[in-house]
């Protein structure tokens, strides 16, 4: 800790230089960390996937609907404890802009199979008791400032009324939260049955099945034997895991990993050349200096400490502020209005950030620090 | 050992210090001995080039000899590893230099505390020594200000302070007043001759000036290579 004071003197000498590798060492971590929050939106729904829990969707494609008839012959399959549907409902509410998910499904149905979803006791009561009841996740309920009681039009392109109408009036019954923080909450879901009778076109059709397993390691086998009960059906399926499922969604988009590493990659490779040749500048401008300390008594390896302290601090005070800025401006929600849910940052990647910013700390100084515990005290001394 | 051997406190015996630049060897210290009694201020003079800052530098250990030896205080300069000879420096000497290589980015306080940096003192432990320090060079109410803001005379005043505030056994001064003008020079050699006849410390200077040498208790002439007690024709 005395030797702190030294370390910050010696960052504040170029106080314009520090700034701006200060600065790319910021803007590098902002990066990182809303690219992080970015990929957690995309991919981070795979973590949190059921062990226990398949989905079932036509063979063709998600969009092409499954009869609601399969649910008796997937709950007499052997292993399968449950299954029950969704449906696509792809509401607007207000704005095209606002964009989430409304999905019909059977209350008491999809709350078994969702154990992650928190409903109070009176509210899940409410929701059974209420034909045009709807729950909607805490989030959500945020940005639309929605509260129990409240009347909900929402109006869907895919789905018109019987009556021709496009609008369909849903009742606030429930608030949701999520066990987990990955837990998406920005869903709106409403009783299947009201769908059913109100919908002009598509009766009996259902958009996907979600299937409880009894045995998780049977997971495969049960797949298996689901698409054969369907095989040469009209409408034959494709059974996979749940966190396979999400991760194919996510896919459309393209190898999220692999474009957030490369970028990010990138981005410190650059910092690294820049925060490198900042302490090797350091470094040899101050030779005479380094040789005074030898001289006065530092030890080779209390002025290669002193290096690395200095290259660490100047890095990780980037790193935080950079990780800091990043958390702050993804704490503002999800910047796409709703394309992005489970919009944040991630606890673990924000451990790794600081991390990599002493990572890059101890990478950029080593060779400097080196050089300076190398360095014969008379020569030094020649130098200034 | 004599009376006289148990008051030598560097003792310098048959040293040869040999540079090499390419195929050339350079021989600036031949077959050199030198005793330095504990409390004398000794002048060492001589021509640019004639090993003066080298044999500073084999006493401070800063340097090591191509052959011979350096004892201070009954240790063996010469002999000690690296990581020890740094300890020891830090423990047995102080440096003052001609351009007082101080560090601009600290205050004098903050530079004079440099060597107590090393020690296992409290932090109010070190203020009160660097106090001390400046009073001794009367510099205490400058304590707070930067190496940039002091005229050169008071900067060299830093460079002693941040020399004796570790209470060395021996103070090496290299060209103490060669870059300073006649007045301030001799409010530095005021200060060194009042550290050794006051304080009993032991001084070392190289110098180039006459006027200098003549403050201290006895001066040395070296010359190409070798000491004398008289100086070169």
């Amino acid at each position: 800790m005395k030797f702190l004071h030294l370390t910050w003197s010696n960052l504040k000498r170029k106080k314009l230089r520090t700034a701006l590798t200060l600065l790319s060492i910021l803007v590098a971590f902002v990066l990182y960390g809303l690219l992080s929050a970015i990929k957690q939106a995309l991919v981070g729904g795979v973590e949190l996937a059921g062990q226990d829990r398949l989905v079932v969707r036509h063979k063709v494609s998600i969009i092409q609907l499954l009869p609601e008839s399969y649910k008796a012959r997937m709950e007499r399959i052997p292993g399968v404890a449950l299954a029950s549907h969704q449906t696509w409902f792809g509401g607007i509410y207000q704005d095209p802009k606002n964009f989430f998910m409304q999905n019909p499904v059977v209350p008491q149905e999809f709350l078994q199979l969702h154990p992650e979803i928190l409903l109070p006791e009176d509210q899940k009561k409410a929701w059974f008791q209420t034909r045009t009841g709807a729950i909607v996740g805490r989030k959500i309920a945020e940005r639309f400032k929605w509260k129990i009681g409240d009347k909900v039009p929402i109006q869907t392109p895919i789905w018109p009324k019987a009556d021709g109408g496009q609008t369909w009036d849903f009742d606030i019954v429930g608030i949701y939260d999520g066990k987990e923080k990955q837990t998406d909450t920005t869903w709106l879901l409403f009783h299947y049955d009201y769908f059913e009778e109100g919908r002009s076109y598509g009766k009996g059709q259902v958009g996907w099945y979600t299937i409880r397993i009894k045995d998780p390691s049977k997971a495969a086998e049960i797949a298996r034997a689901v698409d054969d009960e369907f095989a040469n059906s009209s409408a034959e399926t494709k059974t996979e895991p749940e966190g396979a499922f999400v991760q194919g969604w996510a896919k459309q988009v393209g190898n999220i990993a692999l474009m957030t590493a490369s970028i990010l990659g990138a981005v410190f490779f650059t910092i690294l050349l820049v925060t490198g040749n900042t302490m090797s500048q350091s470094v040899r401008e101050r030779t005479g200096e380094l040789g005074v300390l030898k001289a006065i008594g530092f030890t080779n390896g209390q002025v290669l400490a002193l290096v690395l302290l200095e290259s660490c601090v100047l890095a990780l005070l980037g790193g935080l502020l950079g990780l800091g800025l990043a958390w702050l401006l993804i704490s503002r929600g999800d910047p796409t209005g709703g394309m992005l849910p489970l919009f944040f940052f991630p606890t673990q990647d924000v451990l790794l950030g600081v991390g990599i910013s002493l990572a890059l700390g101890l990478v950029t100084g080593i060779f400097p620090a080196w050089q300076a515990m190398r360095l014969r005290v008379a020569e030094a001394l020649r130098r200034i | 050992m004599s009376a006289e051997n148990n008051n030598t406190l560097v003792h310098v015996d048959a040293v040869e210090k040999v540079f090499h630049r390419g195929s050339e060897d350079i021989h600036v210290l031949k077959d050199l001995h030198l005793k330095v009694p504990q409390g004398e201020f000794l002048a060492l003079m001589g021509p640019s080039g004639s090993g003066k800052s080298t044999l500073l530098n084999l006493i401070g250990g800063l340097d090591r000899p191509s052959s011979g030896s350096v004892s201070v205080a009954g240790e063996r300069v010469d002999q000690l590893p690296d990581h020890k000879l740094a300890a020891w420096r830090a423990r047995h000497v102080g440096f003052v230099f001609q351009l007082y290589n101080l560090l601009p980015i600290l205050s004098a306080e903050r530079n004079v505390e440099l060597p107590l940096l090393l020690t296992h003192l409290s932090k109010s432990e070190r203020r009160d020594h660097v106090a001390t320090a400046l009073g001794v060079v009367g510099l205490s109410h400058r304590a707070k200000h930067f190496p940039r803001t002091l005229s050169g005379g008071e900067q060299q005043r830093v460079g002693i302070a941040r020399g004796i505030v570790t209470d060395p056994t021996l103070l090496l001064c290299d060209e103490p007043t060669g870059d300073l003008d006649r007045k301030s020079g001799d409010e530095i050699l005021d200060l060194l001759q009042a550290l050794n006849r006051e304080h009993g410390k032991t001084i070392l200077m190289v110098t180039h000036d006459p006027h200098a040498s003549a403050r201290a208790s006895r001066t040395v002439y070296l010359n190409k290579g070798q000491l004398s007690n008289e100086p070169v024709a």
